[in-house]
């Protein structure tokens, strides 16, 4: 089978889920992502970000730095934020997972990416998916209340512009507005 | 990353018997392994995925011990009312590392098997004693800013990395394995190893054992503790020092006390010296100076960590004066 070229002959292809026990070397696995399944022919070393960006096409989660050094990676898997550059897609069957594509409701803005717009709190635009699904990933959470404990919780999201401040912002302004986000 | 197949298990003896495969690892949080293995510092074989044991919780046991699972969050144990009363050191500690993303990932049992940062450790182009026994340290003639200055040999002066570590250091914790040879304990202090001539053996855990828990003995006096970093960065940084630091006052006199260093040593580094020093003194300035001077005494410095010597005196310093305050003693 060339998985080179159609990873979506769904219907010739039998999903598996894995059974525990038995080693698994590449198969089609099942997916969920913003609320879709998909179905994904991978090798085990292929890692979330990798399935996300290259096999479904979701290609707002960015690869920064690939060594969870920078957050560009970050998503949410059942509401909790995570690098997916240091994980692999066969790990996370059977888990809600949420990329920056899943944030909004249609043409209605998720309250945090309003907020980054509003207040200006991106430039070239790189890690700000990463900013956003770590900051809603931090309002989950619940920890952070004051712009320092803002700053340290975000501490895993660098930005090369320079946009903290703008960020900090928006994220204070969207900490009064956000809805639990799975 | 090199292939690999990937086993999911869930039950101790399917665990057990993936990891016969003596290619083969256990990964929870894959925090670190992932990172070597996408570095070729870690090849295995085989990737055990042991996160869906039943080894997440924490627990008060019945001699007033908290028994930590080892697949516990890191984020998990960090915020766990119990830890944040009894043991502030190990809560703040662990909030000092790594971020938070990774520490929502990252398990107890994967922190304590967590390997150095020495560039030449990883990059598999360099010698390095600890990855390719017998050809050599470049770190010892090259760039060291970021290594030990305790507990180091001829072969080997990489830092260990882990923040949470050295507060379990200071704790006396004690790390629950289990193997097919039994289970058994082993003191925190004992499970990391110093490089001495074999820098490759870097703790006690035979291959095919597992981590399962990590008690903390009752310690009522931990209370009072706290944990200072000390790093380039004011956040996401590893620790040029750290200290982890406990003190039991009672009329101006330190009756007990606990501290651990980070970020200067081979291993998660026991301060017994300045315990020796602070414990029955006067809790004052000069007793705190002569604690944390004591902990450096048998420091070997490199080129270019000399600083760490200084750095980390008055890291030491700085630590026990913010717990003496804590208590309202204003040294």
């Amino acid at each position: 089978m060339d998985i080179g070229k159609n990873q979506h002959m769904i219907s010739e292809i039998k999903v598996t889920s894995l059974t525990p026990g038995i080693p698994f070397y590449g198969d089609p696995i099942t997916l969920r992502v913003n609320g879709t399944e998909h179905t994904v022919y991978i090798e085990p070393r292929v890692t979330l970000l990798d399935a996300l960006r290259e096999r479904l096409g979701l290609t707002g989660t960015k690869k920064g730095c690939n060594h969870g050094q920078c957050g560009a990676c970050t998503v949410l898997v059942n509401g909790q934020r995570i690098n997916s550059c240091l994980t692999l897609a066969v790990m996370h069957i059977k888990q809600e997972i949420t990329t920056i594509e899943g944030l909004a409701k249609g043409n209605e803005l998720h309250p945090l990416q309003a907020a980054f717009i509003k207040h200006d709190a991106f430039q070239c635009g790189y890690c700000t998916s990463g900013q956003i699904c770590s900051a809603v990933g931090m309002l989950n959470e619940g920890h952070a209340t004051t712009d320092a404990q803002v700053q340290e919780l975000m501490s895993g999201n660098l930005c090369r512009c320079g946009a903290y401040p703008n960020i900090v912002a928006a994220i204070q302004e969207a900490r009064e507005q956000t809805r639990p986000c799975v | 990353m090199n292939p690999f197949s990937y086993v999911l298990v869930t039950e101790m003896g399917m665990a057990a018997s993936a990891i016969a495969n003596p290619t083969a690892k256990f990964i929870a949080g894959g925090t670190n392994l992932l990172d070597l293995m996408k570095e070729g510092v870690e090849t295995p074989q085989q990737l055990v995925d042991i996160n869906h044991l039943p080894l997440e919780r924490v627990e008060v046991q019945a001699d007033g011990a908290v028994r930590i699972g080892a697949l516990a969050k890191n984020s998990d144990v960090a915020y766990h009312p119990v830890i944040q009363e009894r043991y502030p050191m190990l809560s703040q500690a662990i909030l000092a590392g790594a971020s938070a993303q990774l520490r929502n990932m990252a398990t107890v049992g994967g922190n304590l098997m967590q390997r150095t940062r020495c560039y030449y450790f990883n990059d598999t182009v360099s010698p390095c004693n600890k990855r390719v026994p017998g050809s050599g340290c470049p770190a010892i003639p090259g760039y060291n800013r970021i290594h030990a200055i305790l507990g180091t040999s001829e072969e080997c002066i990489a830092t260990h990395p882990s923040d949470m570590c050295i507060a379990l250091v200071a704790l006396d914790a004690v790390v629950h394995t289990q193997g097919p040879n039994g289970d058994r304990t082993i003191p925190i202090g004992d499970f990391h190893l110093l490089p001495g001539n074999t820098p490759h053996l870097e703790t006690l855990l035979e291959h095919e054992e597992m981590i399962v828990a990590v008690d903390i003995p009752p310690l009522p006096f931990a209370t009072q503790s706290h944990y200072l970093k000390v790093r380039d960065r004011t956040s996401y940084a590893f620790a040029l020092v750290s200290v982890a630091a406990a003190l039991e006052i009672k009329d101006s006199i330190i009756t007990n006390a606990r501290v651990a260093l980070g970020g200067v040593a081979t291993k998660p580094w026991r301060a017994s010296a300045a315990e020796s020093v602070l414990i029955g003194a006067a809790v004052t300035e000069e007793t705190f100076r002569t604690a944390a001077s004591a902990s450096v005494r048998d420091a070997r410095p490199q080129q270019y960590n000399q600083f760490k010597i200084e750095l980390a005196q008055r890291t030491i310093v700085r630590a026990l004066k913010q717990v003496a305050a804590m208590q309202g003693e204003v040294v």
